[in-house]
């Protein structure tokens, strides 16, 4: 076969065009890391929560977080006999020096951790005016901080106040589920300092993680499920008292 | 056929919008960055760059290939599944250069007590103590070794 100059002209710039095409295709740059492989999401043990605040000072050291703001944080519950509408509630700097002792000695006390629930349908990434935040292929929703434009439409469209306003950046800030970590291999900052595995990082998509055993043999709630936003932090013994 | 000039004005009007019609999409492709609507609605580019964030938490496995005496010591205890930066803070940097970046002890007095002070909302049957009941203002580490925390030689009452 034989291609005449002509031809060759024209088919140059479509040749271009295509591997244009194909390179737009590439995958992030982290070796090893196919973000098609992974479903993210964490378990997080009621019963295990000691209310230590490990993981909001660990998430703070981890990703610079300012002080006042909370990526993570805890929060410990009161709820008396049938009261379970109007729990007290209380998180003494996000619960980040640990919790003084109780004001109550009776009762149903417990701690929650909360953080990003990396929702499938997030109210948060529906609302955001200029795609400066976005769902990834492995189900993490992240901020693009270099395109944001600081309308904190987000900070309100989130129901569970997972996202703040960076004081310094003036931009929309939450949870990354340590995303320069998990590319890496490693588990998120607040799970690598969580002292009773309370909580725990977990990829959906591995049919080795043991978080199918758990969810199979447990009972475990999501926050907020009337919401329906696919939220994929999943508790465990999750008490109807916490909103 | 109409005469050229009865059409001449939608003509100018065609020109304008064409111009104009040039001069969005040339002034579309000089702000919209050139990885948007890569992988989404959103700048592709964005996730090699928070990607990129160096990590500060080295992770255990790092820890135990250096210090595997500590990391023997502690799976033989109850703080078998306390991480080591659990308690020691986050150290990549001293594992990229231990030499040069040395970590600092914990504070006892304080440490111990974030987990294992008393507290209703804990949950039942994790070790809890009132410092000055039990040790009358002791350090922990003054009878307890916090790699591996339980008393074994005679100590208990």
């Amino acid at each position: 076969m034989t291609i005449s100059r002509r031809q060759l002209l024209v088919l140059l710039p479509a040749a271009a065009a295509a591997w244009d095409f194909v390179l737009a295709g590439t995958p992030e740059a982290a070796p090893n890391y196919n973000s098609a492989d992974h479903w993210w999401g964490m378990l997080l043990d009621i019963t295990k929560c000691i209310g230590c605040g490990s993981c909001v000072r660990a998430c703070a050291m981890e990703n610079d977080v300012p002080d006042g703001y909370f990526r993570t944080w805890v929060e410990r519950y009161h709820v008396t006999d049938f009261q379970i509408e109007n729990p007290t509630v209380d998180s003494p700097d996000g619960g980040k020096e640990g919790f003084p002792p109780s004001e109550f000695t009776s009762g149903k006390n417990f701690f929650v951790p909360k953080f990003c629930n990396h929702c499938v349908d997030s109210p948060c990434t529906q609302v955001c005016p200029v795609g400066a935040t976005f769902h990834t292929a492995d189900g993490v929703v992240l901020v693009d901080q270099n395109y944001c434009v600081g309308c904190r439409y987000c900070i309100q469209a989130c129901p569970y106040g997972c996202r703040y306003f960076h004081p310094t950046k003036h931009v929309a800030d939450k949870c990354t589920l340590c995303y320069h970590r998990i590319v890496k291999g490693l588990t998120t900052a607040c799970c690598e300092s969580c002292p009773t595995g309370a909580r725990q990082l977990a990829d959906l998509k591995n049919p080795n993680d043991p978080i199918h055993a758990f969810l199979k043999t447990h009972s475990v709630q999501v926050l907020k499920p009337h919401l329906a936003t696919g939220a994929k932090n999943f508790y465990n013994s999750l008490d109807g008292s916490v909103r | 056929m109409v005469p050229l000039k009865d059409i001449a004005h939608l003509l100018r009007m065609a020109a304008v919008f064409l111009v104009g019609l040039i001069l969005f999409l040339f002034l579309r492709s000089a702000f919209i960055p050139k990885s948007f609507g890569r992988y989404g609605h959103f700048r592709g580019d964005a996730i090699a760059e928070i990607t990129a964030r160096p990590i500060a938490y080295a992770g255990h496995q790092t820890c135990e290939g250096c210090h595997p005496e500590e990391a023997d010591t502690k799976s033989k205890g109850v703080h078998a599944y306390v991480n080591c930066e659990s308690c020691h803070g986050p150290l990549a940097k001293h594992a990229d250069d231990p030499a040069s970046v040395t970590p600092k002890l914990p504070d006892v007095a304080t440490l111990c007590f974030r987990c294992h002070s008393e507290n209703i909302a804990k949950p039942q049957g994790f070790p809890q103590v009132n410092a000055n009941e039990h040790s009358g203002g002791q350090l922990c580490n003054t009878c307890h070794q916090p790699h591996s925390p339980a008393i074994t030689q005679g100590a208990k009452k």
